[in-house]
């Protein structure tokens, strides 16, 4: 309720719609007798200050007539929307529920029906219903049904496609019983919220019906009615068409604005906005001298979101030219976000605190504005688990490229292609100059992913984010891509931080490993000790989950109880503890990351 | 039971290409393949969710039941865990109840899950519900297909062992379809390897993994990850 009255479309949606229900309610008891009295003293008068809106041919009030012809207007509106919604529905809901031949039917007929004009579909049905009240709302019902046919075969079909509903219909639920258990329930908010811009449409066309006389017949009236009367004195006596015109247009518009509002409230998700409620501080610990020689270090990197969500907690990182670097977690961990903050990507309403962020010998925080995008534009290369998102569908490969060096590096056009083709045939991507006339989706997915590096190697990179690269790769391509970035990086001595969930991968590709928990780097340790010489239990139980081509098969494989702790919910202490065997009083505090052995650090009280 | 010659075209597209493999009574065949080999749309076709040529002997295809990759997907979000696991049940009401429980049990949750919704459970959690419920109509062979791929490393080897432990407690004959090679050698008697909607090997485990006869297989086996373990 709080999202109606926070933007003006709001407010003003809800006060219109509020006054109109009063006034429905409230109107034909005040005014009712003063709209019937008939006063031949005052026939067709103008607006006076005894009736604003002038009086028509009895005498009669026009005023207190629009005010009382509220609530026939209304009533006749919702009967009309409910009408055509039930109607609708039911027309989209058959096809599921028919067999496929009568689906066929519904849904051809449907198709046909939207394609008529509305309007028409109302006089013609109001023309056989026969002239009046009645006649005009069924009409304007088997306009609205159509629409509403459409959305609700369009939604449905939606949710047939989830899993659950192949599920269901795999342990034998009937069609019907899957309608109504499973469709109808998961698409009900939308088509409810339809319902209120419909009924605002209904209001118009009923009010268009009376207008032109197809509608409410006298004497009974109607805002459109009243119109009708008034229309032929507007040149004379403009305020007594002007009234009924003005209430049909503010109910149209209220109801419009509401649904609206409704329909984009429902549509974004919740997002807290308790923003000052629990914000971590990040720890300050001794910064001492930059490293001089790392190509990336960060410093107690914290990315925090309104209400107290910290997906990272304090972490830091160096890389090292040439060393790859693999920061390994589960879903959850804050690995991506970690990416996201070093490459000024963290998404609003996220925000990023560090005691350090160097890239390239410069803290990227300090740096001007131009100066900074152009640091990250020409010595940053960032490489996602979905190609697709790195490239613009609608350009072609070469061009995307090419855009990298005329931005950045100041080359012609010319120039820059030639480069782009000449970088997709370092990555090994056949035909390049072919292939950089291609648009993405012509390529595969490898392809892309190597198009992707491609583009990095545009500029010189000094440092290479790849985050989860392969996760979306078959095996085969996967390999590809991962000797590709090695090569890479050898070839450059570009820093690479290569993010994934997969141990195995890390442990291929990496120099050296950080394991990620819960915000927290854990442990970060030489690839060389992942897998037998791993200190802290979660890196140990990571290890040992995960099967290999030499597993025992004999053997239960080992898995860890619980699950790891959401932003929102970090305990103090160590987040692990309560999945932890090893897990002692001591646990409850902090435990920090101190050397363990030469290159290796842990994060673990009970490591020895 | 056997799937014998069965094809499965969209159009002019051949998914499935002329597959013959057998699922003995109480095994569990691994299917490996890479993206668009066609091992799904086996699975769907199995289970009649896509038409096909061919023949399936020895099952009733109303007794074949799927779990699919991602269980927040395949659990209706509006329905609690319990009434989800009752659905598929053809029980008298009051027997229910205790089928219910006696299938969370079977899958190692806890009774009183059966309240909650998906959304208040963990992702291993959700599977393993997923697997109760297509338990609850005693089918003649379970579909999982890539049913670890959603998840994480450290809840995996418990959908995997509650995989092998199905087997060995009810003598579930299953089809286990996954990328993943290690995963697949880990759970499965059998391996068939799928390559462009073919069926390029099949054999025991051990034999395929060892000594792969076909050359696509091989190149598989070749690009699998490896932790170097001393």
């Amino acid at each position: 309720m709080r999202h109606l009255l926070r933007t003006p479309a709001g407010i003003a949606g809800t006060l219109l719609v509020a006054l109109m229900v009063i006034l429905a309610i409230a109107g034909p008891l005040i005014w009712g007798a003063e709209a019937e009295r008939i006063d031949s003293a005052v026939i067709l008068q103008g607006a006076s200050a005894a009736h604003p809106l002038g009086t028509d041919n009895l005498g009669r009030d026009i005023l207190a007539r629009v005010l009382v012809a509220g609530r026939l207007s209304l009533t006749l509106a919702m009967i009309a929307t409910l009408i055509g919604a039930t109607a609708g529905v039911i027309l989209g809901a058959l096809p599921s529920v028919l067999p496929r031949r009568g689906a066929r039917l519904v849904t051809g007929t449907v198709n046909a029906l939207v394609a008529f004009p509305g309007l028409l579909l109302a006089m013609f049905t109001a023309v056989i219903a026969g002239l009046g009240a009645r006649g005009a709302v069924l009409g304007i019902g088997a306009a609205i049904a159509p629409g509403f046919a459409r959305l609700t075969q369009t939604l449905a079909a939606s949710v047939a496609g989830a899993d659950y509903v192949a599920v269901a219909r795999m342990l034998g639920v009937s069609r019907w019983r899957v309608m109504t258990r499973h469709v109808l329930p998961n698409i009900a908010e939308p088509l409810i919220l339809q319902l209120t811009q419909v009924l605002g449409g209904a209001l118009l066309a009923l009010a268009g019906m009376s207008f032109l006389g197809l509608g409410v017949q006298p004497p009974s009236f109607d805002w459109g009615r009243l119109l009708f009367d008034g229309f032929g004195r507007i040149y004379a006596t403009p305020a007594v068409a002007l009234g009924p015109a003005a209430a049909i247009a503010l109910a149209g518009i209220g109801f419009n604005l509401l649904g609206d509002v409704l329909a984009r409230a429902a549509s974004r998700r919740a997002t807290p906005t308790d923003a000052a409620a629990g914000r971590a501080v990040p720890e300050v610990g001794e910064l001492g001298e930059p490293d001089p020689d790392a190509v990336l270090e960060v410093r107690d990197l914290t990315v925090t979101f309104p209400g107290g969500v910290t997906p990272v907690r304090g972490l830091s990182l160096t890389i090292a030219p040439g060393e790859i670097v693999g920061l390994v977690g589960e879903s959850g961990s804050g690995k991506s976000l970690t990416a996201a903050a070093i490459g000024g990507l963290v998404p609003y309403p996220g925000e990023v605190s560090a005691g350090r962020l160097r890239m390239c010998g410069a803290d990227v925080r300090e740096l001007p504005e131009d100066e900074c995008r152009k640091l990250l534009g020409t010595s940053l290369a960032m490489v996602f688990q979905d190609p697709m998102a790195a490239l613009n569908p609608a350009l072609k490969v070469g061009g995307q490229l090419a855009e990298v060096a005329t931005v950045h590096q100041g080359a012609s056009r010319a120039e820059a292609f030639a480069r782009a083709v000449d970088r997709l045939e370092h990555v090994r991507i056949p035909e390049p100059a072919a292939r950089a006339r291609q648009h993405p989706h012509e390529l595969s997915g490898g392809m892309r992913q190597r198009a992707v590096i491609a583009m990095g190697l545009m500029g010189a990179p000094r440092l290479i984010i790849a985050d989860e690269p392969t996760t979306a790769l078959d095996v085969t391509v996967q390999r590809e891509i991962l000797r590709l970035l090695r090569e890479v990086t050898d070839e450059t001595g570009a820093a690479t931080l290569f993010i994934s969930h997969d141990i195995a991968v890390i442990g291929e590709l990496c120099h050296r490993v950080v394991v990620m928990y819960a915000g927290r780097v854990v442990e970060e340790l030489p690839v060389g000790e992942l897998a037998s010489g791993a200190a802290h239990p979660y890196t140990r139980a990571l290890v040992a989950s995960l099967p290999d081509m030499e597993t025992d098969r004999s053997l239960p494989l080992a898995s860890i109880p619980g699950r790891q702790p959401s932003p929102a919910e970090v305990p103090g202490g160590c987040a692990f503890a309560d999945r932890c065997e090893l897990a002692s009083a001591k646990c409850a505090e902090l435990p920090p990351l101190i050397p363990y052995r030469a290159g290796h650090r842990v994060a673990c009280w009970e490591a020895k | 039971m056997i799937i014998k010659n069965l094809t499965v075209r969209f159009g002019a597209f051949t998914a499935v290409d002329d597959v013959t493999l057998e699922i003995p009574d109480g095994a569990i065949v691994g299917l490996v393949g890479e993206s668009g080999s066609g091992k799904s749309t086996l699975a769907r076709a199995v289970s009649g969710l896509v038409p096909y040529t061919g023949v399936v002997e020895g099952v009733d295809p109303s007794r074949v039941q799927m779990v699919f990759q991602d269980p927040l997907t395949s659990l209706d979000p509006r329905m609690t865990i319990g009434a989800s696991v009752a659905e598929g049940l053809r029980l008298p009401r009051a027997a229910r109840q205790a089928e219910v429980e006696r299938l969370l049990t079977l899958v190692s949750l806890p009774v009183a899950l059966a309240e909650r919704y998906p959304r208040e459970l963990s992702g291993g959690q959700r599977q393993r519900v997923a697997i109760a419920r297509a338990l609850g109509v005693r089918p003649a062979l379970l579909i999982a297909d890539e049913i670890t791929s959603a998840l994480d490393v450290s809840v995996q080897g418990a959908v995997l062992n509650l995989i092998r432990s199905l087997r060995e407690e009810i003598g579930l004959s299953m089809l286990f379809i996954s990328h993943n090679l290690a995963v697949v050698r880990y759970v499965s008697d059998v391996v068939a390897v799928m390559h462009r909607g073919r069926l390029v090997e099949a054999g025991p485990t051990e034999e395929v993994v060892k000594a792969p006869s076909d050359a696509y297989t091989r190149s598989l086996l070749d690009a699998v990850p490896r932790l170097a373990r001393s």
